[in-house]
């Protein structure tokens, strides 16, 4: 029998290279795979991994894309770093957005950034208070923040969609369900001339600072990390688990807001039924790809735009099917989990215990 | 050895030179590049389905002269302007968006962009290298609606609706001016599931009409999933949606309301090369061949088939289904005997045709 037995002390080198390792291991499955499918697996790599970032545009986009993945997924792992599962990121991201929306909706004409300032903060606080319900389940009873998140997710989404098909329609729209263009001054300015990458992606990168000074430098951050460990020792050293339970759960929540919010007034400008497709499910993947270190994360999500980006120009340049792209991205996380297993466990040959043995 | 390696810079150089050169040559017999983008996967078996047959239809037409591609699943969000963007760099001269959500992208970058043609599917901008077009599916779904009218037995018909939009209202106004007309005794029961592709919701809203009598099934949802339902409940009915749908319930399926882009796109790529495009707003029915109905059952009785190919005929020559004497759900005349309805007033329908019962969700 084959039997998997954790190893005493993971190489610590490892840790570091299984990212690198899994990504090799992706490069090679997808040329054999590319190979297969009949096309040339330089050209189709090529395609996919630098195509994309070949001109300033292309920069650009790869930015507004990782944006709000980065934004979900560096909120996330502070919250998976206490051992507090919020699987709600893509309900936070549409409350912000949606509750953005209907604040943008009241300034139809301004051109005044102090609007933009207003609408961006009613986002970040739409975000914290869908999380606060999951937060107050858990403190107060002690429901499981997995299934509430989840649910909170399709309540998020059917109140989006409510909004979208009734109160905030464009009441020229010929009854279409999206709302009214935003007004400049509640329009994300661009960094670019000819770009769509906007202050979002900044707002995105002082996030990453933040939660790095967070997890890392902070005593807080410590507190949190004990808290993951072993909730006993924390509640032992007298940490405050509700308070910290309440904390790491307005970050994530507070920034899937902001990056809902960064989605409608930036790269869509409106508010529409499909606001994400799915950024806050893909940012859990990347929290742990990017070992829910904020490097890392950034490292991930940039991968993760990167990739999206790909697989449409492959779709253009090769004629391959779109679900390469989801094949690409599973086949990543795949190696990745691999990788991991087998730097913190290894294979073992047991003998099958039997009498006679055992008699010896 | 240094002289060698000059020697073989001029010639890197010279091979690289003449190259372009033919390049630049060729450029003048390169195909004209057709773009799509499309909201589902290919095999949806319903609308990116039929869009991908007009795009496969082109190609065979017109050969060596285009090269089209597609990309397909792109989602109507910020997505969208990227995905439109790269087929503009990628060479594209005309790119078809066929979906609603890419209103506002395609519409972003056809101003970027104004040496290229766009064509946005039931959208409402135009400029002027950005046209709409949309198919005139009442007119399939008032055949539809004729059928169903007299192959109920319960007189209760079971209507799928997906989203409260002006197509989605036109289309239901269309069955039921069908069953006011033909079976006034028949009441239709409308079901809204807020999507346009769920195959578990589709076949939850087509059990739960049938539970309440339905015994034939309409849909305005792109699924086969109702029809798979009928055919499993049995002496039930479904009318097909977008594609031909037949095959998904042999003894179900009463007609579908196809959609045929293959003549149209034909027609827009020949006339974007030659030149003669004009951007405008194209309703393409049953007289364009875009819209039919005729692949009924071929267990139907022969005058019944007779009687439907006849309303086809008339459709095809010019006769509109919102002809007057059209009432509202109130009674009030809003089409007078003798007028019918402009396609400015059906593309923005918000109210319901008498006989409809309920409101339309706000």
């Amino acid at each position: 029998m084959i039997k998997l037995q954790p190893r005493r002390e993971p190489s610590a080198l490892m840790v570091y290279l299984s990212p690198v390792l899994a990504g090799l291991l992706t490069l090679i499955t997808g040329a054999i795979l590319f190979t297969a499918l009949g096309y040339n697996p330089l050209t189709a790599l090529h395609t996919f991994l630098i195509a994309p970032l070949q001109d300033s545009q292309g920069v650009s986009e790869w930015l507004v894309k990782a944006s709000p993945i980065l934004l979900c997924a560096i909120g996330l792992a502070v919250a998976y770093r206490a051992n507090i599962w919020n699987i709600g990121a893509e309900g936070q991201l549409l409350m912000g957005a949606l509750v953005g929306s209907a604040v943008a909706l009241q300034f139809p004409d301004s051109e005044s950034k102090a609007v933009l300032v207003l609408v961006l903060i009613c986002g970040i606080l739409a975000g914290m208070f869908w999380a606060g319900i999951a937060a107050y389940l858990k403190t107060q009873f002690n429901t499981n923040e997995i299934l509430t998140t989840i649910m909170l997710n399709y309540i998020a989404l059917n109140l989006l969609q409510y909004a979208v098909h009734g109160p905030l329609k464009d009441p020229e729209g010929y009854s279409f369900p999206e709302s009214a263009a935003f007004s400049a001054g509640a329009t994300l300015p661009t960094l670019m001339e000819d770009g769509r990458v906007h202050i979002g992606f900044g707002l995105a990168l002082i996030a990453v600072l933040l939660v790095w000074f967070l997890v890392s430098k902070s005593f807080l951050g410590f507190q949190m990390k004990v808290m993951g460990m072993e909730a006993k020792a924390a509640k032992f050293a007298g940490y405050p688990e509700k308070r910290l339970t309440w904390l790491v759960l307005m970050i994530s929540g507070g920034l899937a807001g902001l990056a809902g919010v960064c989605e409608v007034t930036g790269p869509i400008g409106q508010l529409i039924p499909n606001v994400s497709p799915g950024y806050g499910y893909a940012a859990i993947i990347v929290a742990f790809l990017g070992r829910l270190h904020p490097i890392g994360i950034l490292a991930a999500s940039l991968l993760m735009a990167l990739i999206y980006m790909g697989g449409e120009l492959a779709q253009i340049k090769l004629s391959t099917p779109a679900a390469l792209t989801s094949l690409f991205q599973g086949m990543l996380l795949f190696y990745l989990l691999a990788c991991d297993v087998l730097i913190r466990y290894r294979f073992i040959k047991t003998k099958p215990t039997t009498l006679s043995q055992g008699a010896n | 050895m240094r002289t060698f390696r000059v020697k073989q810079w001029l010639a890197a150089l010279l091979t690289g030179a003449s190259l372009t050169l033919a390049s630049l040559g060729a450029q003048a017999e390169d195909p004209f590049k057709v773009g799509f983008i499309y909201v589902g996967p290919v095999g949806d078996n319903g609308w990116s389905y039929q869009h991908d047959l007009g795009r496969k239809a082109v190609e065979k037409n017109l050969g060596d002269k285009v090269k089209t591609t597609y990309i397909e699943s792109v989602p109507e969000g910020a997505d969208a302007e990227r995905a439109i963007t790269n087929l503009v760099k990628d060479g594209n001269k005309l790119i078809f968006t066929t979906s609603f959500g890419y209103m506002n992208p395609t519409a972003k970058v056809a101003k970027k962009y104004p040496d290229v043609t766009f064509m946005h599917a039931t959208g409402y901008k135009q400029e002027k290298n950005l046209g709409t077009y949309i198919a005139k599916s009442f007119e399939g779904r008032y055949v539809a609606g004729f059928l169903a009218a007299k192959m109920t037995k319960s007189n209760t018909i079971g209507y799928i609706a997906s989203f409260p939009i002006p197509e989605v209202i036109r289309d239901i106004n269309a069955v039921q001016l069908a069953l006011n007309r033909y079976n006034p005794k028949a009441k239709l029961k409308i079901v809204w599931v807020n999507t346009w592709f769920d195959p578990g919701k589709e076949a939850d809203a087509a059990n739960t009409l049938m539970d309440q009598g339905a015994d034939v099934i309409l849909q305005h949802t792109d699924s086969p999933a109702a029809m798979q339902a009928a055919e499993r409940r049995g002496g039930v009915y479904g009318v097909g949606q977008d594609s031909d749908m037949s095959r998904f319930g042999e003894k179900a399926h009463l007609v579908s309301v196809v959609q045929n882009w293959e003549d149209y796109y034909t027609g827009v790529v020949k006339s974007v090369m030659d030149g003669t495009w004009k951007s405008g707003d194209f309703w393409g029915g049953m007289a364009e061949g875009v819209v039919t109905s005729n692949n009924f059952n071929p267990a139907l009785s022969e005058e019944l088939k007779a009687e439907a190919t006849k309303i086809i005929d008339e459709i095809k020559g010019g006769y509109n289904p919102f002809t007057g004497p059209i009432k509202d759900q109130k009674g009030e005349v809003k089409v007078p005997e003798g007028s019918s309805m402009s396609i400015a007033d059906l593309a923005k329908m918000d109210w319901y045709v008498e006989g409809v019962e309920g409101d339309i969700p706000k």
